[in-house]
């Protein structure tokens, strides 16, 4: 049984139906990406795994157990962390007190958590106590995804990790995705990068329109030459 | 030959805000502030003796203002709305107070106090029934404005009718007119501090508790979880709860201890003067200008705010009819809007 | 009939009906077919009305059209700034005293010989009832525009705090400073528009058969009169202020209210627009103001405090419906008729009160404000777009 498994999940906002009858799962340990164009719903199907909207119909089981309908805040007591794409850090507060933030749940110390995110991210120790709010868009994402990890989920959800990032700095955060997941954390990720996405995922699934149109190992998708035409930019 | 196109200089308010937006813009502020009424004083030749004296009674009334602005705002922090209900919560402080002390056995005055144990308890009473009722109204009418995305204005436009709904309880239950927490009992002796300037040891012992609150204060928000969460939940309210935090459980914290300090302030207030229904909406307006001196959200901030604005309102009343004293507030509050809106210790676009 | 004033006092209650039951009629019959038919109306109801109704309650509906009417003027002016524009403004009652104030000063004279004691006054001008209308929205207008310098850019919380802060500023002026208007005693003597029809000898201006008709009117009836003149402003600061929400001033306004953000990359300079509105909206509280200070004749300070002044006409607006004209006029004459209604009903409490403590019945007027509150708090929590308003107007997109 895989570790998130989404079963034919319908919702939106208000009366808006966006997602219809999406299902996708995540193995222990996996790397799944979510590639698709604007306006796929992509964000939505984070949104409605990690409890920030309902779903309408169908199941979201993780773990074995049914999350469906949960708020953010216990679904984060399982075991499963989400990185929101914009607004991912706490601002005001430093680089330290972020991560304090993340591990807001943990009964005892978290010095040892702390320093194994800091051993991930040599940059962020350097600006511990700098605020997040001031730092550049990579190591604001660095502190974003720094604090999710200080609860060592078992899956990690990512909306766009890279966007709105130079370059350079896209290369860091995937590499470092593959650092994560070498720890044996599964990741779920939403990207608009497709290619950089698929050649580092074990499976991809393709969304648009808010349905599930393609699925599959990340190297098939990538040789697929519908997912290359459409998604790849050649 | 090029010119720069008449829009695209600064104009001379706009470089002036930008100074203003700078950390030395703060300094500057605050001695703007004092300048005036320095000033004011100068010319109107007012004794230095009888300056310091207003300064320290100016110094007194801030702490009595701090501890409703700091809890004014922790809510404005955390829950994003403008409690105009916090001046009436005040008042229904120190009315709970005096509930408490008629039906308590009276006892004899502590030392140089003017009231005897009975008042520790009511005060305590009183924070705890405000800190409650606080919670009340946020569980039945705001929380179920802001499940339905009700803007904030309006959300504030219901603290107005709670503040009304207060005070009309209040003055049906005690009438209109000036109450006492004791009557008939002779006012202690003044003691002398310094300079030929007297005190009354109540004054001190206000002035004691409003440090021991705010210590208390800053412990909670610094060196506790539910401090942490607070700030947390007033930075970022969504990445709040993604990070595992209840933000319903801050919510009702955050009423609870703005209330019950709105309580204490509201008790102080009135063992150090009198008790009207109305005292509470009379310190409304400077409460706000603490708060908004201070930064909103800065509760240290809502602290250096009062103490700015009771001096300010002390001092003032050597050259100014003293029922201007709010009026005053307000003035500072308008320099503050005009030159630096984010108060002294806030960025710039915040 | 002629000659006790009752065809005078059918003529004065049937021009409001009339205009009235024109407003009522549905805007697409002709205006040659829905004018007579109005007038007709007005005729017809203000003749039944008075002939039927026993003089007691005619003369009570007659003052409370008036109070109504008045409330409904400040309104219509809170309505432009919260309603049109999004403007939170806590401050009514410095706009409303301003204009009630300014009024009352350029209308009266300066007290001579031995009232100068006991009255001072900054200026007295003596002038026509009309340009003290004028001088009150222009002074309110004045007044806007300066306290709007600061603040309109402001968020609306912010500028909710300093409008109370303006409010309580003006309240303090007025009655500590005795040298501008007598503060805190009363300012007295205003003078009645129209108030030689009332008196005898009756206006000599008035042509011979109406001098007949009107001269039957004692001066207690001058309520009636006056209700004609409020009626009649009300009346037009209605149909100016829907005139101009139909025009592109208004439907800038419409769009900066839905969007700003879209307004402004149109090119629309919104700080303008919002100053626009505000300074409009307060100049029609000064008339409002004005209006008020003529009817009560002597005011002071205390009549503008927070609770008469501001609260009840936020209460009258988020009960008719914000954004809504006539939704702010309904609910100005719903709200004042609860707030009189409440003293027959708790004069009936009065034993039961007595019962339970003998301070209560003297704090009987307190319920009322409980009870309005109660009900501002019900609207926003049951109905926030009022009778007659829409939703958008109080939720976010």
């Amino acid at each position: 049984m895989a570790l998130l498994e989404v079963r034919g999940v319908t919702s939106g906002y208000g009366q808006m139906e966006v997602l219809h009858d999406i299902s996708l799962e995540v193995g222990s340990g996996e790397i799944v990406s979510i590639i698709g164009p604007n306006g796929a719903g992509k964000s939505t199907a984070m949104k409605a795994v990690f409890g920030l909207l309902k779903p309408w119909q169908g199941e979201i089981v993780f773990d074995g157990k049914q999350i469906g309908g949960l708020s953010p805040d216990r679904i984060v007591q399982l075991g499963l962390c989400f990185v929101p794409q914009v607004e991912n850090v706490f601002p005001n507060l430093t680089v330290d007190e972020n991560l304090d933030m993340g591990g807001y749940l943990v009964r005892g110390s978290l010095a040892a958590r702390k320093q194994r995110i800091f051993d991930m991210f040599p940059r962020l120790a350097e600006r511990r106590r700098q605020r997040a709010g001031k730092m550049s868009g990579g190591e604001r994402q660095m502190v974003a995804m720094g604090r999710a990890l200080m609860l060592e989920p078992r899956l990690l959800m990512l909306d766009e990790p890279s966007a709105g990032l130079a370059p350079l700095m896209v290369d860091v955060i995937f590499e470092t995705i593959r650092t994560i997941n070498d720890a044996g954390v599964a990741v779920l990720m939403v990207e608009q990068n497709a290619r950089k996405s698929l050649e580092l995922a074990d499976r991809g699934y393709v969304l648009a329109t808010g349905r599930n149109q393609l699925d599959g190992n990340g190297d098939e998708l990538l040789d697929n030459p519908e997912v290359a035409r459409l998604y790849l930019g050649g | 030959m090029t010119e720069t196109p008449v829009n695209l200089q600064p104009r001379p308010i706009e470089r002036i805000r930008t100074l203003m937006a700078s950390r030395l813009g703060g300094v500057i502020l605050l001695l703007m502030v004092f300048a005036i009424i320095l000033i004011a004083t100068l010319v109107k030749g007012v004794p230095t003796q009888q300056l310091v004296s207003l300064t320290v009674r100016g110094l007194m009334l801030g702490g009595i203002i701090a501890l409703g602005a700091i809890g004014l705002t922790l809510i404005s922090g955390v829950l994003k709305m403008a409690n105009f209900a916090h001046g009436d919560f005040m008042s229904l402080g120190a009315y709970m107070a005096l509930l408490a002390i008629a039906l308590l056995p009276t006892g004899q005055p502590m030392g140089p106090f003017s009231f005897g144990p009975e008042f520790l308890a009511a005060l305590l009473f009183a924070m705890l029934v405000v800190g409650f009722i606080a919670w009340l109204f946020d569980r039945f009418i705001y929380r179920r404005l802001r499940a339905r995305r009700t803007m904030s204005v309006v959300i504030a436009m219901a603290s107005l009718g709670v503040a009304l709904l207060v005070r009309s309880l209040i003055y049906i239950s005690w009438g209109g007119d000036f109450s006492f927490f004791y009557t008939g009992r002779a006012r202690p002796a003044t003691a002398e501090l310094f300079m030929g300037i007297r005190v009354r040891p109540d004054q001190l012992f206000i002035l004691g508790l409003a440090v021991v609150f705010i210590i208390m204060i800053w412990f909670v928000l610094e060196r506790t979880r539910l401090g942490k969460a607070m700030r947390a939940t007033a930075d970022n309210p969504d990445l709040a709860r993604i990070s595992g935090i209840n933000t319903d459980r801050v919510v009702m914290w955050t009423w609870f201890i703005g209330g019950a300090l709105a309580g204490a302030s509201g008790v102080m207030y009135g063992l150090d003067a009198q008790l009207r229904p109305e005292m509470g909406w009379f310190l409304l307006l400077p409460l706000f200008a603490s708060v908004i001196l201070g930064t909103l959200g800065n509760p240290y901030g809502a602290l250096v705010g009062a103490l700015v604005i009771g001096v300010a309102w002390q001092v003032s009343s050597a050259f100014l009819n003293p029922a201007y004293g709010p009026a005053v507030a307000f003035v500072v509050m308008i320099i503050v809007l005009l030159f630096r809106p984010q108060g002294l210790f806030g960025k710039a676009g915040s | 009939m002629v000659t006790d004033g009752t065809l005078a006092k059918i003529i004065l209650l049937a021009l409001p009906l009339a205009f009235l039951a024109y407003r009522l009629l549905p805007q697409r019959f002709p205006l040659a077919l829905t004018l007579p038919a109005g007038i007709v109306l007005g005729a017809a109801l203000s003749t039944v009305t008075i002939t039927l109704l026993p003089p007691g309650i005619i003369s009570y509906v007659v003052s409370f059209v008036v109070m109504a009417s008045i409330y409904s003027v400040l309104t219509l002016g809170l309505n432009v700034q919260w309603g049109y524009t999004g403007l939170f403004n806590i401050g009514i009652a410095a706009f409303f005293a301003i204009g009630a104030f300014t009024s009352a000063l350029v209308t009266t004279l300066p007290p001579e010989g031995a009232f100068a004691q006991f009255s001072q006054q900054l200026f007295g001008l003596g002038a026509p009832f009309l340009i003290g209308v004028l001088a009150a929205g222009i002074t309110a207008g004045i007044l806007a525009f300066l306290v709007g310098i600061p603040t309109l850019r402001l968020r609306e919380d912010y500028l909710a705090i300093a409008t109370i802060g303006i409010a309580e500023l003006t309240r303090l002026i007025f009655q500590n400073e005795r040298w501008l208007a007598n503060g805190p005693q009363p300012l007295r003597g205003i003078p009645q528009p129209l108030k030689c029809l009332v008196e005898d000898p009756v206006c000599a201006w008035l042509p011979g058969p109406l001098q007949d008709v009107f001269g039957g009117l004692a001066a207690r009836d001058y309520v009636w009169v006056y209700m004609l003149v409020v009626t009649v402003i009300l009346a037009v600061v209605f149909l100016i202020l829907e005139r101009m929400l139909r025009s592109p001033w208004g439907r800038v306004l419409r769009a900066i209210r839905e969007d700003e953000e879209s307004a402004a990359m149109n090119g629309k300079d919104v700080a303008r627009f919002r100053m626009q509105a505000f300074i409009f909206g307060a100049v029609i509280m000064g008339v409002g103001g004005s209006l008020y200070a003529h009817y009560f004749i002597s005011i002071d300070y205390s009549h503008f405090d927070p609770l008469y002044a501001t609260f009840l006409i936020w209460v009258m607006l988020m009960l008719g419906g914000s954004g809504n004209n006539r939704g702010a006029i309904l609910g100005a004459f719903v709200t004042w008729g609860i707030w009189t209604g409440t003293t027959f009903v708790i004069d009936e409490f009065r034993p039961v009160l007595a019962a339970i403590s003998s301070d209560l019945p003297a704090r009987g007027p307190y319920f009322r404000f409980t009870l309005i509150s109660l009900l501002l708090i019900g609207i926003l929590l049951f109905r926030p777009r009022g009778m007659l308003g829409e939703e958008k107007e109080v939720t976010r997109p």
